[in-house]
Parts: C-alpha cells; structure tokens; sequence
C-alpha cells in the first residue's frame, strides 16, 4: 500500500512551499511515519515550531500547531508542556532557529530534561532569508554573509544536546528516509528530552554557493558522508575522516521535568 | 520464488521536478520529462519503495501489486 500521508496533513495544503528537493519535505515524511508508529492522537500532541523554512513545518500538520517566534520554540513548547503534561509535545526546525537565536532556549530545554521531542532539520544555512551562515555551516563554506568562505568553527547539533543535558540523541539524514521515523519514534518513546538532529540539504541557498551542481548531488553526499555508530566503532580515525556519526546517539535515564515540578507543586500546597 | 512488482502513480500537480526518485530508484523505471516526472519504464518496478520515501514533494506513490 502506498502511505497515506495525507491524512496527517491539513486539506488543502498541499503542494508545500518548500523549494524543488528540499530535504524539509522528505524529514515531514517520516514524522508522519513516525506519529503514525507511535499511535499519537493528533488532538493531543502539540506540534511547536519557530520561524524558517524549516519552521513552516507544523502549518501542514493537522495536529495541534504552533508557529511563534523566531528561536523561541523550545521556549513555548516548554510552556505548552508545563501547561499540559498529558500532552505529546514535538519540536520542529531549522539549525538557525534551533542553535543560533535559539540556542539558548535549547540547551535549557536539554538541562531541565523535560519532555518533548526536538527535531533539528540542519542544512546548514538560514534557508529562508537567504542563504546567511549559521553556527552550522562548515568552516571554509560559501554563504551570502561569507563571500570569502566561512571562518567560523562549526557546532555540532548531537553533542551540544548531549552536553547541554538531553537525555536521549540521534542523527539522521534526509537521504536515510526509512531511518528517519525509527529515530524520531524512539525519540517521542523516551521520557526526556529528546534531540533527533536530521542532517538535511538547502539545493536552493546552499547548494548552488557550495558546487553542488543538483539536488542529486547533495543527497548522494548525505549518502556518503553518514556512517551507522556500530560500523563507525570498527572504523580507524582516519577512515572517519570527514564522516558523520549516525543513529542513536546517546540515551540515559534521568528525572523528567514535569514530573519533579509537580513534586514542587505538590509541596508548596502542603501535600 | 515471484518478484515484487509495483503500480507507480504520479501526483503531476505536487511534482516538482527534483529527479531524486529517477536518480535513486534502482531498476531505472522513472525519467525525468522537461520537468516533471514521468514513468518510462513501469514494468521494472520492484516496489522497493524508495521512490515514495525520498520525495519531498508527496508527488508519488507505489502500489504493491505482486
Ligand atoms: C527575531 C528575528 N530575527 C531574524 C529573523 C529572520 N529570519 C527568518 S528565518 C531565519 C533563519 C532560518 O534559518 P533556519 O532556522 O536554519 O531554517 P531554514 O530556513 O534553513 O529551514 C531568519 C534569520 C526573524 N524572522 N526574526
Ligand atoms: S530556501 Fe532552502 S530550506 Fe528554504 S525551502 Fe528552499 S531549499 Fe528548503
Ligand atoms: S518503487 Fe522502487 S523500483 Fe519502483 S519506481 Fe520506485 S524506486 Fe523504482
Ligand atoms: S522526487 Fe517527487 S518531486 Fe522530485 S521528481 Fe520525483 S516525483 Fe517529482
């Protein structure tokens, strides 16, 4: 059977405006797959986004949506989960939004380890304004803010969410699609703070500055480029030169947010 | 043993014409046609599913029919 996706998305949406091969439409592919797996009631699961391409994720999901400020989704969807622990609470956007304005809303949300699920779609760049470099373009990378290659140090989305605190990490890229849901499945499965960093492609602002001739091109340097952790662990320094690490990345049990706050509440009421 | 077989439809009006689907599919039975896709060769298909997993666009769909 082919998979209905349509019934996830709202009427009428369809086409999306996301530019010829984005890698944004195939990473909304397998959230669905995943919601799907994970049996989530769309009325009960809250889908937060901020501003980007990226973040314009959430207006075609017909779940319970929110599109705010630049930066400031893991700072509602904190919110929304405090509000509403009952609810599943879900996290889309870019790298930009995620690690740049946003990056301290982030590594908040990984600290206090409270439940919800972040999706990071990392292309590496600011799709939407245009193609300025964001803390994730590569070091040496074209942008329109870095006309002589980008001198800038690169972070690693995984192991920031790792050392901020999150307790359960993992990658994948637009071109692994049937990877993508099992990844954020057990990521909406895991009581914590979950990051799924999706490694993803901009053909449209990226991808022309950088010498990738075609969208084909960027995809088959996802291809290349990821490495699954148990091969990586049989690989020499020099074999992962150049290489990403992907799947599950780190996983840990650890008190959840909304649960130790309903102790305080529990207190300060006098219980 | 009988292989898979697959009936592909093709949503024209969400197609945007990036040929990952061509590209990756692994019996060559899709092509691209200015720009949009079309399917030229739909009996090799082997419904591996690849091509309605990585487009972006919800343009296409695989029928299992064996
Ligand atoms: C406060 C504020 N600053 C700047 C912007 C402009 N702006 C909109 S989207 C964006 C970057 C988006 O990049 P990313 O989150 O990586 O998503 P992408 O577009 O690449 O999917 C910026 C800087 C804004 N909307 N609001
Ligand atoms: S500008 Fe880049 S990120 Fe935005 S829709 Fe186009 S390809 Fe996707
Ligand atoms: S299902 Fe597989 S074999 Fe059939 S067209 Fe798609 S990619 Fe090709
Ligand atoms: S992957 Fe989708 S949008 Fe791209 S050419 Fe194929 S059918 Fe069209």
């Amino acid at each position: 059977m082919a998979y209905d996706y349509e019934k996830s998305i709202r009427p009428g949406k369809l086409p999306h405006i996301w530019c010829p091969g984005c890698g944004h439409g195939i990473i909304m592919k397998g959230l669905i797959r995943a919601m799907d797996s994970c049996e989530l009631d769309l009325k009960n699961t809250a889908v937060v986004s901020g501003i980007g391409c990226a973040s314009r994720l959430p207006g075609y999901l017909d779940a319970c949506t929110l599109h705010t400020a630049h930066g400031r989704a893991a700072a509602f969807a904190t919110g929304v989960k405090m509000a509403k622990p009952e609810m599943t609470v879900l996290v889309v956007g870019g790298d930009g939004d995620g690690t740049a304005i946003g990056g301290n809303h982030f590594i908040h949300a990984c600290r206090r380890n409270i439940d919800i699920t972040y999706i990071v779609m990392n292309n590496n760049i600011y799709g939407m304004t245009g193609g300025q470099f964001s803390p994730c373009t590569p070091t040496g990378a074209m942008a329109s803010t870095t006309p002589y290659g980008n001198p800038d140090p690169t972070f690693d989305i995984s192991k920031l969410a790792i050392g901020a605190g999150a307790t359960f990490v993992a990658r994948g890229t637009a071109f692994h699609a049937t990877q993508i849901d099992k990844l954020i499945a057990e990521g909406i499965r895991h009581k914590g703070t979950a990051v799924i960093e999706i490694l993803d492609d901009c053909p449209t602002t990226y991808g022309r500055r950088n010498k990738f001739r075609s969208v084909v091109d960027m995809m088959k340097r996802l291809k290349d480029i990821a490495v699954p952790v148990a091969a990586a662990a049989k690989m020499t320094p020099e074999q992962l030169e150049g290489k990403v690490l992907t799947g599950v990345l780190y996983k840990e049990e650890r008190p959840e947010y909304t649960e130790q706050y309903a102790q305080v509440i529990a207190k300060a009421q006098g219980a | 043993m009988s292989k898979a077989k697959g009936k592909l439809e093709v949503i024209e009006k969400y197609c945007k014409g990036c040929s990952i689907c061509v590209e990756f599919c692994p019996t060559k039975v899709l092509a691209m046609d200015a720009f949009t896709v079309k399917v030229a060769n739909p009996d090799a298909c082997i419904a591996c599913m690849q091509c309605e997993l990585r487009c972006p666009d919800f343009a296409i769909k695989v029928e299992k029919i064996a």
